[in-house]
Protein backbone atom coordinates (compact mmCIF):
# COMPACT_ATOMS: atom_id res chain seq x y z
CA UNK A 1 0.00 0.00 0.00
CA UNK A 2 1.11 3.50 -0.89
CA UNK A 3 0.07 6.55 1.12
CA UNK A 4 -0.40 10.10 -0.11
CA UNK A 5 0.31 12.40 2.81
CA UNK A 6 -2.70 14.65 3.31
CA UNK A 7 -1.64 17.74 5.24
CA UNK A 8 -4.26 20.09 3.86
CA UNK A 9 -2.37 21.37 0.85
CA UNK A 10 -3.71 21.11 -2.66
CA UNK A 11 -5.79 18.85 -4.74
CA UNK A 12 -5.04 15.17 -4.36
CA UNK A 13 -7.78 13.85 -6.63
CA UNK A 14 -5.74 13.65 -9.84
CA UNK A 15 -2.71 12.26 -8.06
CA UNK A 16 -4.77 9.51 -6.50
CA UNK A 17 -6.43 8.67 -9.84
CA UNK A 18 -3.10 8.55 -11.66
CA UNK A 19 -1.63 6.16 -9.08
CA UNK A 20 -4.69 3.93 -9.29
CA UNK A 21 -4.34 4.01 -13.07
CA UNK A 22 -0.87 2.42 -12.77
CA UNK A 23 -2.25 -0.24 -10.47
CA UNK A 24 -1.24 1.08 -7.05
CA UNK A 25 -3.29 0.51 -3.93
CA UNK A 26 -3.56 4.07 -2.62
CA UNK A 27 -4.66 5.63 0.62
CA UNK A 28 -4.84 9.37 1.32
CA UNK A 29 -4.15 9.95 4.99
CA UNK A 30 -2.83 12.19 7.73
CA UNK A 31 -2.96 9.44 10.34
CA UNK A 32 0.62 8.70 11.50
CA UNK A 33 -0.29 5.03 12.07
CA UNK A 34 -1.49 4.66 8.47
CA UNK A 35 1.56 6.46 7.11
CA UNK A 36 3.87 4.21 9.16
CA UNK A 37 2.11 1.16 7.80
CA UNK A 38 2.39 2.23 4.16
CA UNK A 39 5.18 0.75 2.05
CA UNK A 40 5.80 4.04 0.30
CA UNK A 41 4.95 7.68 0.89
CA UNK A 42 4.15 10.51 -1.47
CA UNK A 43 4.44 14.10 -0.29
CA UNK A 44 2.33 16.28 -2.63
CA UNK A 45 1.89 20.04 -2.49
CA UNK A 46 0.96 23.20 -4.29
CA UNK A 47 0.94 26.77 -3.01
CA UNK A 48 3.46 28.59 -0.87
CA UNK A 49 6.41 26.88 0.83
CA UNK A 50 6.06 28.67 4.18
CA UNK A 51 2.39 27.72 4.64
CA UNK A 52 3.00 24.13 3.65
CA UNK A 53 6.02 23.73 5.94
CA UNK A 54 4.01 25.24 8.79
CA UNK A 55 1.13 22.80 8.17
CA UNK A 56 3.53 19.86 8.23
CA UNK A 57 4.97 21.00 11.54
CA UNK A 58 1.60 21.91 13.08
CA UNK A 59 0.28 18.42 12.31
CA UNK A 60 3.56 16.82 13.50
CA UNK A 61 3.64 14.99 10.17
CA UNK A 62 7.15 16.38 9.61
CA UNK A 63 8.43 14.07 12.37
CA UNK A 64 6.62 11.08 10.89
CA UNK A 65 8.11 11.76 7.45
CA UNK A 66 11.63 12.23 8.83
CA UNK A 67 11.39 9.03 10.86
CA UNK A 68 9.99 6.94 7.99
CA UNK A 69 12.57 8.31 5.55
CA UNK A 70 15.34 7.54 8.06
CA UNK A 71 14.02 3.99 8.27
CA UNK A 72 14.52 3.63 4.53
CA UNK A 73 10.93 3.91 3.32
CA UNK A 74 10.72 5.23 -0.27
CA UNK A 75 9.47 8.81 -0.27
CA UNK A 76 8.49 10.83 -3.35
CA UNK A 77 7.96 14.58 -3.12
CA UNK A 78 6.01 16.19 -5.95
CA UNK A 79 6.27 19.87 -6.94
CA UNK A 80 6.13 21.82 -3.67
CA UNK A 81 6.43 18.43 -1.96
CA UNK A 82 9.84 18.04 -3.61
CA UNK A 83 10.90 21.52 -2.55
CA UNK A 84 9.96 20.70 1.06
CA UNK A 85 12.58 17.93 1.07
CA UNK A 86 15.33 20.58 1.05
CA UNK A 87 16.81 22.63 3.88
CA UNK A 88 15.38 26.08 3.20
CA UNK A 89 13.29 28.16 0.82
CA UNK A 90 13.38 31.88 0.17
CA UNK A 91 9.74 32.07 -1.00
CA UNK A 92 8.24 35.08 0.87
CA UNK A 93 10.99 35.14 3.54
CA UNK A 94 13.23 32.30 4.65
CA UNK A 95 11.56 29.07 5.69
CA UNK A 96 12.88 25.77 6.98
CA UNK A 97 12.12 22.62 5.02
CA UNK A 98 12.48 19.00 6.06
CA UNK A 99 16.21 18.99 5.38
CA UNK A 100 16.22 15.45 3.99
CA UNK A 101 18.25 16.68 1.02
CA UNK A 102 21.00 19.26 0.90
CA UNK A 103 20.07 22.38 -1.02
CA UNK A 104 17.82 25.39 -0.96
CA UNK A 105 14.85 26.65 -2.95
CA UNK A 106 15.17 30.02 -4.69
CA UNK A 107 13.16 32.24 -7.04
CA UNK A 108 13.70 32.11 -10.80
CA UNK A 109 13.49 35.88 -10.79
CA UNK A 110 16.91 37.26 -11.68
CA UNK A 111 18.32 33.78 -12.34
CA UNK A 112 16.74 33.27 -15.77
CA UNK A 113 16.62 35.79 -18.65
CA UNK A 114 14.03 38.51 -18.05
CA UNK A 115 12.34 37.68 -21.38
CA UNK A 116 11.08 34.33 -20.08
CA UNK A 117 7.67 34.28 -18.38
CA UNK A 118 7.43 33.18 -14.76
CA UNK A 119 5.96 30.70 -13.71
CA UNK A 120 7.83 28.13 -15.78
CA UNK A 121 4.60 26.64 -17.03
CA UNK A 122 4.22 23.93 -19.64
CA UNK A 123 5.90 20.85 -21.09
CA UNK A 124 9.68 20.68 -20.97
CA UNK A 125 12.25 17.98 -21.72
CA UNK A 126 14.04 16.00 -19.01
CA UNK A 127 17.83 15.84 -19.12
CA UNK A 128 19.12 13.01 -16.99
CA UNK A 129 21.88 13.70 -14.50
CA UNK A 130 21.47 10.22 -12.97
CA UNK A 131 20.54 8.11 -16.02
CA UNK A 132 20.31 5.00 -13.85
CA UNK A 133 17.84 6.58 -11.43
CA UNK A 134 15.06 4.01 -10.89
CA UNK A 135 12.40 6.70 -11.46
CA UNK A 136 13.50 6.88 -15.10
CA UNK A 137 13.05 3.20 -15.84
CA UNK A 138 10.88 3.02 -18.96
CA UNK A 139 11.33 6.64 -20.04
CA UNK A 140 14.00 8.34 -22.12
CA UNK A 141 16.28 11.35 -22.01
CA UNK A 142 14.37 14.20 -23.68
CA UNK A 143 10.90 12.97 -22.75
CA UNK A 144 8.49 15.78 -21.91
CA UNK A 145 6.81 16.39 -18.56
CA UNK A 146 4.56 19.16 -17.28
CA UNK A 147 5.94 21.89 -15.01
CA UNK A 148 4.27 24.72 -13.07
CA UNK A 149 6.58 26.56 -10.67
CA UNK A 150 8.29 29.86 -9.97
CA UNK A 151 10.92 28.59 -7.48
CA UNK A 152 13.48 25.85 -7.91
CA UNK A 153 16.12 23.95 -5.97
CA UNK A 154 19.80 24.93 -6.16
CA UNK A 155 23.01 23.73 -4.47
CA UNK A 156 21.64 20.21 -4.65
CA UNK A 157 24.39 18.39 -6.55
CA UNK A 158 24.20 15.46 -4.10
CA UNK A 159 20.72 14.50 -5.19
CA UNK A 160 20.27 16.06 -8.67
CA UNK A 161 18.74 13.43 -10.97
CA UNK A 162 17.39 15.47 -13.91
CA UNK A 163 17.26 19.04 -15.13
CA UNK A 164 15.05 21.02 -17.51
CA UNK A 165 16.38 23.90 -19.59
CA UNK A 166 14.55 27.21 -19.12
CA UNK A 167 17.14 29.94 -19.37
CA UNK A 168 18.98 27.99 -16.68
CA UNK A 169 19.30 24.31 -15.81
CA UNK A 170 16.36 23.97 -13.45
CA UNK A 171 16.28 21.08 -11.00
CA UNK A 172 13.58 18.79 -12.39
CA UNK A 173 14.07 15.59 -10.39
CA UNK A 174 16.12 14.51 -7.40
CA UNK A 175 17.07 11.14 -5.95
CA UNK A 176 19.26 10.22 -3.02
CA UNK A 177 18.94 6.84 -1.35
CA UNK A 178 15.25 6.24 -0.69
CA UNK A 179 14.29 9.93 -1.09
CA UNK A 180 12.97 11.04 -4.49
CA UNK A 181 11.42 14.19 -5.84
CA UNK A 182 9.88 15.59 -9.03
CA UNK A 183 9.51 19.33 -9.57
CA UNK A 184 7.13 18.56 -12.43
CA UNK A 185 3.69 16.96 -12.04
CA UNK A 186 3.90 13.29 -13.05
CA UNK A 187 0.14 12.97 -12.54
CA UNK A 188 -0.34 15.60 -15.26
CA UNK A 189 2.42 14.46 -17.62
CA UNK A 190 0.47 11.98 -19.71
CA UNK A 191 1.99 8.59 -20.52
CA UNK A 192 5.51 9.62 -19.42
CA UNK A 193 4.28 10.83 -16.05
CA UNK A 194 2.31 7.64 -15.45
CA UNK A 195 5.42 5.61 -16.25
CA UNK A 196 7.43 7.60 -13.65
CA UNK A 197 4.75 6.96 -11.04
CA UNK A 198 4.73 3.29 -11.98
CA UNK A 199 8.52 3.18 -11.58
CA UNK A 200 8.15 4.60 -8.07
CA UNK A 201 5.40 2.11 -7.25
CA UNK A 202 7.57 -0.73 -8.56
CA UNK A 203 10.58 0.12 -6.35
CA UNK A 204 11.61 -2.87 -4.24
CA UNK A 205 11.14 -2.28 -0.55
CA UNK B 1 13.49 23.93 -23.87
CA UNK B 2 9.88 24.69 -23.05
CA UNK B 3 7.40 23.81 -25.79
CA UNK B 4 4.52 25.80 -27.25
CA UNK B 5 1.23 24.40 -25.99
CA UNK B 6 -1.75 23.47 -28.14
CA UNK B 7 -4.96 23.66 -26.13
CA UNK B 8 -8.41 22.53 -27.27
CA UNK B 9 -11.23 24.31 -25.47
CA UNK B 10 -14.44 22.48 -24.69
CA UNK B 11 -17.49 24.63 -24.02
CA UNK B 12 -19.81 22.50 -21.91
CA UNK B 13 -23.52 23.05 -21.49
CA UNK B 14 -25.79 20.55 -19.74
CA UNK B 15 -23.08 17.92 -19.97
CA UNK B 16 -22.36 18.27 -23.68
CA UNK B 17 -19.67 20.07 -25.68
CA UNK B 18 -20.83 23.05 -27.70
CA UNK B 19 -19.07 25.82 -29.57
CA UNK B 20 -20.58 29.11 -30.62
CA UNK B 21 -19.59 31.18 -33.59
CA UNK B 22 -19.04 34.72 -32.34
CA UNK B 23 -20.67 33.38 -29.16
CA UNK B 24 -24.03 32.88 -30.91
CA UNK B 25 -25.71 29.85 -32.46
CA UNK B 26 -24.58 26.88 -30.38
CA UNK B 27 -24.07 23.48 -32.01
CA UNK B 28 -23.70 20.19 -30.12
CA UNK B 29 -20.46 18.36 -30.82
CA UNK B 30 -19.70 15.46 -28.51
CA UNK B 31 -19.24 13.96 -25.05
CA UNK B 32 -16.76 16.00 -22.97
CA UNK B 33 -15.10 12.97 -21.37
CA UNK B 34 -14.64 11.14 -24.68
CA UNK B 35 -13.46 14.26 -26.44
CA UNK B 36 -10.96 15.00 -23.65
CA UNK B 37 -9.55 11.47 -23.83
CA UNK B 38 -9.35 11.72 -27.61
CA UNK B 39 -7.45 15.01 -27.46
CA UNK B 40 -5.07 13.71 -24.80
CA UNK B 41 -4.30 10.69 -27.01
CA UNK B 42 -3.74 13.03 -29.99
CA UNK B 43 -1.11 15.03 -28.13
CA UNK B 44 -3.08 18.01 -26.83
CA UNK B 45 -0.89 19.66 -24.19
CA UNK B 46 -3.68 20.83 -21.95
CA UNK B 47 -7.46 21.11 -21.96
CA UNK B 48 -9.84 23.90 -21.08
CA UNK B 49 -13.36 23.07 -19.93
CA UNK B 50 -15.63 26.06 -20.06
CA UNK B 51 -18.92 25.71 -18.20
CA UNK B 52 -21.58 27.76 -19.96
CA UNK B 53 -24.43 26.26 -17.98
CA UNK B 54 -26.73 28.61 -16.13
CA UNK B 55 -28.84 26.19 -14.08
CA UNK B 56 -27.91 24.50 -10.79
CA UNK B 57 -28.63 21.05 -12.31
CA UNK B 58 -26.34 21.82 -15.21
CA UNK B 59 -23.63 22.91 -12.79
CA UNK B 60 -23.84 19.65 -10.84
CA UNK B 61 -23.67 17.74 -14.11
CA UNK B 62 -20.56 19.73 -15.03
CA UNK B 63 -18.69 18.80 -11.85
CA UNK B 64 -19.61 15.13 -12.41
CA UNK B 65 -18.15 15.32 -15.89
CA UNK B 66 -15.07 17.10 -14.59
CA UNK B 67 -14.46 14.40 -12.02
CA UNK B 68 -14.89 11.66 -14.59
CA UNK B 69 -12.50 13.41 -16.97
CA UNK B 70 -9.84 14.04 -14.32
CA UNK B 71 -9.91 10.39 -13.30
CA UNK B 72 -9.14 9.27 -16.86
CA UNK B 73 -7.17 12.02 -18.55
CA UNK B 74 -3.75 12.85 -17.14
CA UNK B 75 -2.89 16.20 -18.69
CA UNK B 76 -3.50 19.64 -17.18
CA UNK B 77 -7.10 20.72 -17.00
CA UNK B 78 -8.21 24.34 -16.72
CA UNK B 79 -11.80 25.08 -15.78
CA UNK B 80 -13.67 28.30 -16.38
CA UNK B 81 -17.18 29.65 -16.59
CA UNK B 82 -19.26 30.81 -13.66
CA UNK B 83 -16.28 31.32 -11.35
CA UNK B 84 -17.36 34.16 -9.07
CA UNK B 85 -16.24 33.20 -5.57
CA UNK B 86 -13.57 31.28 -3.68
CA UNK B 87 -16.20 28.56 -3.19
CA UNK B 88 -16.38 28.18 -6.97
CA UNK B 89 -12.60 27.66 -7.04
CA UNK B 90 -12.96 25.09 -4.32
CA UNK B 91 -15.78 23.27 -6.09
CA UNK B 92 -13.88 22.70 -9.35
CA UNK B 93 -10.45 22.13 -7.79
CA UNK B 94 -11.90 19.31 -5.68
CA UNK B 95 -13.19 17.68 -8.87
CA UNK B 96 -9.78 17.59 -10.49
CA UNK B 97 -9.22 20.99 -12.11
CA UNK B 98 -5.59 22.12 -12.00
CA UNK B 99 -6.17 25.73 -12.91
CA UNK B 100 -9.22 27.92 -12.67
CA UNK B 101 -9.97 30.65 -15.12
CA UNK B 102 -11.83 33.78 -14.08
CA UNK B 103 -13.46 36.24 -16.44
CA UNK B 104 -16.58 38.22 -15.50
CA UNK B 105 -16.16 37.10 -11.88
CA UNK B 106 -12.94 39.11 -11.61
CA UNK B 107 -14.68 42.19 -13.03
CA UNK B 108 -17.57 41.91 -10.57
CA UNK B 109 -15.34 41.12 -7.60
CA UNK B 110 -11.96 42.87 -7.93
CA UNK B 111 -10.46 41.03 -4.95
CA UNK B 112 -11.27 37.54 -6.28
CA UNK B 113 -7.94 37.04 -8.07
CA UNK B 114 -5.92 38.17 -5.09
CA UNK B 115 -7.85 35.98 -2.64
CA UNK B 116 -7.63 32.95 -4.93
CA UNK B 117 -3.92 33.45 -5.60
CA UNK B 118 -3.24 33.71 -1.89
CA UNK B 119 -5.19 30.55 -1.15
CA UNK B 120 -4.22 28.36 -4.12
CA UNK B 121 -1.09 30.01 -5.55
CA UNK B 122 -0.68 32.19 -8.65
CA UNK B 123 -0.13 29.14 -10.84
CA UNK B 124 -3.72 28.13 -10.21
CA UNK B 125 -5.34 31.40 -11.24
CA UNK B 126 -5.86 32.10 -14.93
CA UNK B 127 -7.27 35.40 -16.13
CA UNK B 128 -9.49 34.91 -19.16
CA UNK B 129 -10.32 38.08 -21.00
CA UNK B 130 -12.68 38.75 -23.92
CA UNK B 131 -11.33 41.76 -25.79
CA UNK B 132 -12.79 43.83 -28.63
CA UNK B 133 -11.71 47.03 -30.31
CA UNK B 134 -13.94 49.99 -29.43
CA UNK B 135 -13.14 53.58 -30.38
CA UNK B 136 -9.54 52.71 -31.19
CA UNK B 137 -8.75 50.96 -27.91
CA UNK B 138 -8.82 47.38 -26.66
CA UNK B 139 -11.89 47.05 -24.45
CA UNK B 140 -12.76 44.26 -21.97
CA UNK B 141 -16.15 42.64 -22.53
CA UNK B 142 -18.06 40.66 -19.91
CA UNK B 143 -20.89 38.11 -19.91
CA UNK B 144 -19.56 35.96 -22.73
CA UNK B 145 -18.67 38.96 -24.87
CA UNK B 146 -22.06 40.68 -24.73
CA UNK B 147 -21.34 43.58 -22.39
CA UNK B 148 -18.80 46.37 -22.82
CA UNK B 149 -17.28 46.97 -19.38
CA UNK B 150 -15.56 50.20 -20.43
CA UNK B 151 -12.29 48.81 -19.06
CA UNK B 152 -9.17 49.26 -21.19
CA UNK B 153 -7.86 45.74 -21.73
CA UNK B 154 -4.09 46.14 -21.35
CA UNK B 155 -4.40 48.07 -18.08
CA UNK B 156 -6.97 45.55 -16.82
CA UNK B 157 -4.76 42.56 -17.67
CA UNK B 158 -1.74 44.19 -16.01
CA UNK B 159 -3.72 44.85 -12.84
CA UNK B 160 -4.97 41.24 -12.73
CA UNK B 161 -1.44 39.89 -13.15
CA UNK B 162 -0.24 42.23 -10.38
CA UNK B 163 -3.05 40.84 -8.20
CA UNK B 164 -1.82 37.28 -8.75
CA UNK B 165 -3.07 35.82 -12.05
CA UNK B 166 -0.38 33.34 -13.15
CA UNK B 167 -1.50 33.03 -16.74
CA UNK B 168 -3.62 35.03 -19.19
CA UNK B 169 -5.95 33.79 -21.93
CA UNK B 170 -6.70 36.55 -24.42
CA UNK B 171 -9.74 35.92 -26.56
CA UNK B 172 -10.26 38.40 -29.37
CA UNK B 173 -13.95 38.90 -30.06
CA UNK B 174 -12.99 40.63 -33.31
CA UNK B 175 -11.40 37.46 -34.72
CA UNK B 176 -13.36 34.77 -32.82
CA UNK B 177 -15.32 32.49 -35.14
CA UNK B 178 -14.07 34.29 -38.24
CA UNK B 179 -11.33 31.69 -38.86
CA UNK B 180 -8.97 34.11 -40.57
CA UNK B 181 -6.18 33.80 -38.01
CA UNK B 182 -5.40 35.00 -34.50
CA UNK B 183 -5.52 38.68 -33.52
CA UNK B 184 -1.78 39.33 -33.72
CA UNK B 185 -1.71 43.06 -32.84
CA UNK B 186 -3.86 42.51 -29.76
CA UNK B 187 -1.78 39.52 -28.59
CA UNK B 188 1.46 41.37 -29.19
CA UNK B 189 0.25 44.24 -27.02
CA UNK B 190 -0.66 41.85 -24.18
CA UNK B 191 2.64 39.92 -24.40
CA UNK B 192 4.58 43.17 -24.20
CA UNK B 193 2.65 44.22 -21.10
CA UNK B 194 2.89 41.16 -18.82
CA UNK B 195 5.53 38.68 -17.67
CA UNK B 196 3.34 35.58 -17.20
CA UNK B 197 2.45 32.96 -19.84
CA UNK B 198 -0.04 34.30 -22.42
CA UNK B 199 -2.43 32.03 -24.35
CA UNK B 200 -3.87 33.17 -27.69
CA UNK B 201 -7.53 32.47 -28.40
CA UNK B 202 -10.01 33.39 -31.12
CA UNK B 203 -9.62 33.18 -34.85
CA UNK B 204 -7.72 29.97 -35.65
CA UNK B 205 -8.95 28.65 -39.00
CA UNK B 206 -6.05 26.45 -40.08
CA UNK B 207 -2.77 24.91 -38.92
CA UNK B 208 -0.93 27.71 -40.74
CA UNK B 209 -2.56 30.22 -38.38
CA UNK B 210 -0.69 28.60 -35.45
CA UNK B 211 2.61 28.76 -37.38
CA UNK B 212 2.04 32.46 -38.07
CA UNK B 213 1.05 33.01 -34.44
CA UNK B 214 4.23 31.54 -32.92
CA UNK B 215 6.51 32.95 -35.62
CA UNK B 216 5.14 36.47 -35.23
CA UNK B 217 4.94 36.46 -31.42
CA UNK B 218 7.60 34.07 -30.07
CA UNK B 219 6.77 35.14 -26.50
CA UNK B 220 3.32 33.51 -26.64
CA UNK B 221 3.12 30.31 -24.62
CA UNK B 222 0.13 28.62 -26.18
CA UNK B 223 -2.63 28.66 -28.77
CA UNK B 224 -6.20 27.73 -27.92
CA UNK B 225 -9.02 26.78 -30.26
CA UNK B 226 -12.28 24.87 -30.25
CA UNK B 227 -14.33 24.26 -33.37
CA UNK B 228 -11.45 23.61 -35.78
CA UNK B 229 -10.37 20.77 -33.49
CA UNK B 230 -13.88 19.51 -32.70
CA UNK B 231 -14.86 19.29 -36.36
CA UNK B 232 -11.54 17.68 -37.31
CA UNK B 233 -10.53 20.50 -39.65
CA UNK B 234 -7.19 20.71 -37.89
CA UNK B 235 -5.81 17.50 -36.42
CA UNK B 236 -3.39 17.99 -33.54
CA UNK B 237 -0.71 15.48 -34.69
CA UNK B 238 -0.60 17.11 -38.14
CA UNK B 239 -0.57 20.58 -36.58
CA UNK B 240 2.39 19.64 -34.38
CA UNK B 241 4.22 18.16 -37.36
CA UNK B 242 3.78 21.41 -39.25
CA UNK B 243 4.96 23.50 -36.27
CA UNK B 244 8.03 21.27 -35.95
CA UNK B 245 8.80 21.71 -39.67
CA UNK B 246 8.83 25.44 -39.00
CA UNK B 247 11.26 24.98 -36.09
CA UNK B 248 8.64 25.75 -33.48
CA UNK B 249 9.31 23.62 -30.44
CA UNK B 250 6.39 21.34 -29.53
CA UNK B 251 5.96 18.21 -27.45
CA UNK B 252 6.09 14.89 -29.37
Amino acid sequence: MLAIIDYGVGNLFSLRCSLEKVGAEVVVSRDPAVLRQAEKLILPGVGAFGDAAEKLRASALDRVILQEAADGKPLLGICLGMQLLFETSEEYGTHQGLGLLRGRVVSMEGRIPASLPIPHMGWNALHFQQPACPLFSGIQEGDFVYFVHSYYAVDCADSLAATAQYGADLTAAVAQGNVYGCQFHPEKSGRIGLQILKAFCDLEV
Amino acid sequence: MITKRIIPCLDVKDGRVVKGVNFLGLADVSSPVKLAQFYSDCGADELVFYDITASAEGRALFTDILRETASQVFIPLTVGGGINTIDDFDRVLKCGADKVSVNSGAIRNPSLIQEAAKKYGNQCVVLSCDVKRVDGEFRVFAKGGREDTGLEAIAWIKSCVAAGAGEVVVNSIDTDGVRQGFDLPMLEAVCAAVHVPVIASGGAGSAEDFVTLFQTIPDLSAGLAASIFHFGEVEIPALKRMLREHNIHVRD
